[in-house]
């Protein structure tokens, strides 16, 4: 049975409908890719599973229950968590603080937690009371995943973890997201690297205009001609 | 000396407007709204401690609790009843409604209280004299308090998960809405703070100088400008915002008319705006 | 007798919703135009007064003046001045979020209620301003009350129609724009700026103008008048309560809640000595919580804003 699977939702914010008839899953432990052009509406996809949508049709299901519409602190304690793309630390908090606020919604101990983010993490672990808006782009990256980890979660939704970031840190992130992805937890990511996200990716969909138009293995999108013409730059 | 002294009544006046500015501050962060209430909610604060402090001649030990613990009752039934319902519409109908609470609680103070100027107590009281200074005994008490005041919100803020997801949700509400943070509670507790500490800031107001139905609000203008020169959503900006304003309110006695205290504030304040409108210590923590 | 004092207290009445309605307009402007907000609408409503007062009043020990010009002068002058005084916040606070306007609105409001307050040789002081010439006495003897009132009505038609067009002009659709999206607009860069700036100093002149206009009316003036509570908060709950975006909405708005404000007044005078001043804190306690009220139940106003319907292209 999948994780995560989303079928035939549409909604959008306000008025206008940004995802139309939007089917994707995850399956336990996989790596999950969402590739496309810009406006296609693969943030808005990830923002539908957290909530943050407001849907007209379609369902959400995650774990065998049924989290349609459900509000984000909701879904996070069942086990789902966000790494927005932008503004994704608290800046003035220190880094441990940042990890702390993760785990907000947990009253049990959290060092483990805290400590195995710091095995993921080692330069955190220094700069544990610097203020995370002092940190470099690929740290705070580092910092914003960590936060998310701290609730154990089944599934990590990362919103384009790589978007400004130089090509050491890319890889660095990727090789980081494989990491977190060997410890069981699965991983659905938009990305606009897209022939670097779908080499580690278990399986990938195209979105464009609103829906998803292509969907397989990292390799067979790899491979698709069609795919590579429309969506990964030749 | 005469600059010297001036300083001393401007830490005081100062230590006022920045327990009044740590609640404006937090609030401006957390629900992305200047809240033009706060100043009046101090009078109210100040009015309330009047009935225990001067009409029972409580202790004001006793008496200023109360007057904190009623202000931040009262802010947060203002939330309650009020802002909650503008949740989630433009921030700036909060902005317009809390322009409202402020006359409603002004109107409240002038009905129950009377128009004119009343003291918590009469008589004069011997100022303190070291080297040339003065200080009134009531100073000293403001100063002690305020300092004991801060300290008890740094421990808050720094140690406790309310304190903590507090600033958190200062810095980015949306993380924290991500992060599962219960925002409705962090900001129940924003109100809870922010409101005692104005209540705490209007009895001290009204023991330094006197109390008046317009106290609070003229107070509003040096509290924006402290909390705009501390940067939004950074309590410990407020604070040295609120000594800076106040430190430089009360020198400026030394150079143009008294009467002109205020306009003070305001030049900072637009001296901020023109050159730093994140603040002077945006970008890196205060602390 | 019952009559003629009936007709006098309508004419007085009107007059008073006229000016309202000026600065009900001009707020619409800045606010449900341009989504600016300005909590300081006393500032510029003195600046007009003591403006036109100071240029057309008699030579008087109590104050800057002796200039005796013309009425109309007065009323440019003030239009100008306050004018200049919203191009200076406007362009200190143009770039940054509609809060820090806010801010810095009040800020200059109450600057100016201090000069009010304790520059004596410019505006009077606390005693205020006499002897302000009311246009159009003597010229039909009884009527120049019912004059004056003409005079206000032709500036609130002609104010209306000016807001008319320029809701469906292009420069009306662009500050739509702007204030539907506020970070987008701020992130186009100066041409939006522009515009922004120029609502805002148009409002601040209506603005202007209305201030002008009561000090002829009221012919005396003193820093009473002005406080923030008449000056900006009714102004604010007229636009809301009547609808901000639609200029019959301000008008509307002036004219009930000027009714509402006024129907409390005799109610209270009714009351014994001693408790006229409580309840005079209680008619502002109403209306506070009347606005609350209405942006509860009907933020959108009695009138709410429609937009522009698909007319002929204009120029």
């Amino acid at each position: 049975m999948s994780l995560l699977s989303m079928e035939n939702v549409t909604g959008g914010y306000g008025e206008a409908d940004i995802l139309h008839s939007v089917s994707l899953q995850v399956n336990p432990k996989e790596i999950v890719v969402i590739v496309g052009p810009n406006g296609a509406g693969k943030s808005t996809a990830m923002k539908a599973v957290f909530g943050l949508l407001r849907l007209r049709s379609g369902r959400i299901q995650f774990d065998g229950q049924d989290i349609t519409n459900w509000k984000p602190d909701r879904v996070v304690r069942r086990g789902i968590c966000f790494v927005p793309q932008t503004d994704n630390v608290f800046p003035s908090l220190s880094v441990q603080e940042n990890l702390e606020m993760g785990a907000f919604v947990r009253d049990d101990d959290i060092r483990p937690a805290m400590e195995r983010v710091f095995e993921l993490f080692p330069p955190l672990r220094e700069k544990r009371r610097q203020a995370a808006g002092t940190l470099s782009g690929g740290q705070r990256q580092m910092v914003a995943m960590g936060r998310a980890l701290m609730l154990e979660p089944k599934l990590l939704l990362l919103d384009e973890p790589t978007a400004g970031l130089s090509p050491i840190f890319i890889d660095q992130i990727f090789e980081i997201v494989k990491q977190v992805n060997a410890t069981g937890i699965g991983i659905l990511m938009v990305e606009q690297n897209a022939k670097q996200a779908l080499a580690i990716a278990n399986r990938g969909y195209v979105m464009a205009q609103g829906s998803n138009r292509h969907e397989g293995s990292g390799e067979e999108l790899l491979a698709d001609r069609e795919v590579a013409e429309m969506f990964l730059g030749g | 000396m005469e600059l010297l002294q001036l300083l001393i009544y401007g830490v005081v006046l100062g230590s006022v407007i920045a327990l009044g500015a740590i609640g404006v501050s937090l609030t401006f962060g957390i629900l992305g709204f200047a809240n033009f209430s706060h100043g009046d909610l101090m009078s109210v604060g100040a009015y309330i401690a009047l009935v225990f402090f001067t009409t029972l001649s409580w202790p004001l030990w006793i008496a200023l609790p109360i007057a904190m613990i009623a202000a931040a009752g009262l802010a947060v039934v203002i939330d309650r009843s009020l802002y909650r319902w503008f949740r989630g519409r433009q921030t700036v109908i909060l902005l317009i409604s809390s322009f409202g609470v402020a006359l409603i609680l002004r109107a409240l103070v002038q009905m129950i209280w009377g128009p004119d100027t009343i003291t918590y107590q009469t008589g004069i009281q011997m100022p303190y004299r070291f080297a040339g200074l003065r200080i009134r005994p009531d100073q000293v008490t403001i100063l002690l308090c305020c300092v004991a005041l801060v300290v008890a919100v740094h421990l808050f803020l720094q140690r406790t998960k309310m304190g903590k997801a507090m600033r958190a949700m200062a810095d980015n509400p949306n993380l924290a809405r991500l992060s599962g943070i219960d925002t409705e509670r962090v900001i129940l507790w924003t109100w809870i703070l922010g409101g005692g500490l104005a209540g705490a800031a209007g009895v001290f107001l009204g023991l330094d100088t006197r109390l008046h139905p317009e106290m609070g609000w003229t107070l509003l203008l040096p509290i924006f400008a402290a909390v705009i020169l501390g940067g939004i959503g950074k309590p410990y900006g407020a604070i040295v915002g609120g000594l800076v304003i106040g430190i430089a309110q009360e020198a400026s006695a030394y150079v143009i008319s008294p009467a002109y205290k205020p306009a003070v504030a305001f030049a900072i304040l637009v001296i901020m705006l023109i050159f730093r409108p994140t603040g002077l210590f945006a970008g890196r923590s205060v602390v | 007798m019952e009559l003629a004092g009936l007709l006098t207290y309508g004419i007085f009445f009107l007059t008073l919703v006229g000016i309202y309605g000026l600065l009900a307009l001009g707020l619409n402007v800045q606010w449900g135009y341009a989504g600016m907000l300005n909590i300081g609408v006393a500032a510029f409503f003195t600046v007009g007064a003591y403006t036109s007062a100071i240029i057309t009043t008699a030579a008087s020990s109590g104050h800057l003046g002796g200039f005796a010009l013309p009425v109309p002068v007065g009323l440019l002058a003030a239009m100008f001045l306050s004018g200049v005084l919203a191009l200076a916040i406007g362009l200190i606070t143009l770039r940054l979020r509609s809060d820090y306007l806010a801010i810095a609105s009040i800020g200059i409001a109450e600057i100016v209620r201090l000069v009010l307050k304790n520059e004596g040789w410019l505006t009077g002081g606390v005693r205020g301003m006499a002897g302000i010439p009311r246009p159009f006495q003597g010229w039909i003897p009884g009527y120049d009350a019912l004059l004056f009132l003409a005079l206000v009505v032709f500036c609130v038609v002609l104010i209306y129609w000016a807001n008319e067009r320029a809701w469906r002009s292009p420069w009306g659709r662009v500050l739509r724009a702007i204030r539907e999206n506020e970070a987008a607009a701020r992130a186009m860069g100066k041409n939006s700026l522009v515009f922004r700036l120029q609502a805002f100093v148009l409002g601040a002149v209506v603005m202007g103008l209305a201030g002008a206009l009561y000090a002829h009316f009221v012919r005396f003036i003193s820093p009473e008048a002005f406080n923030p509570l008449f000056a900006t908060f009714l102004v604010w709950v007229m636009l809301i309560a009547g609808g901000s975006g639609n200029n019959r909405g301000a008008l509307l708005g002036a004219f009930a809640i000027w009714a509402v404000w006024s129907v409390t007044e005799i109610m209270v005078t009714r009351l014994p000595e001693d408790l006229v001043t409580r309840a005079g804190a209680l008619r502002v306690l109403l209306i506070g919580v009347l606005l609350q009220v209405i942006l509860l139940v009907r933020p959108q106003g009695m009138l709410p804003e429609r937009p522009p319907r698909r007319e002929r292209q204009e120029e």
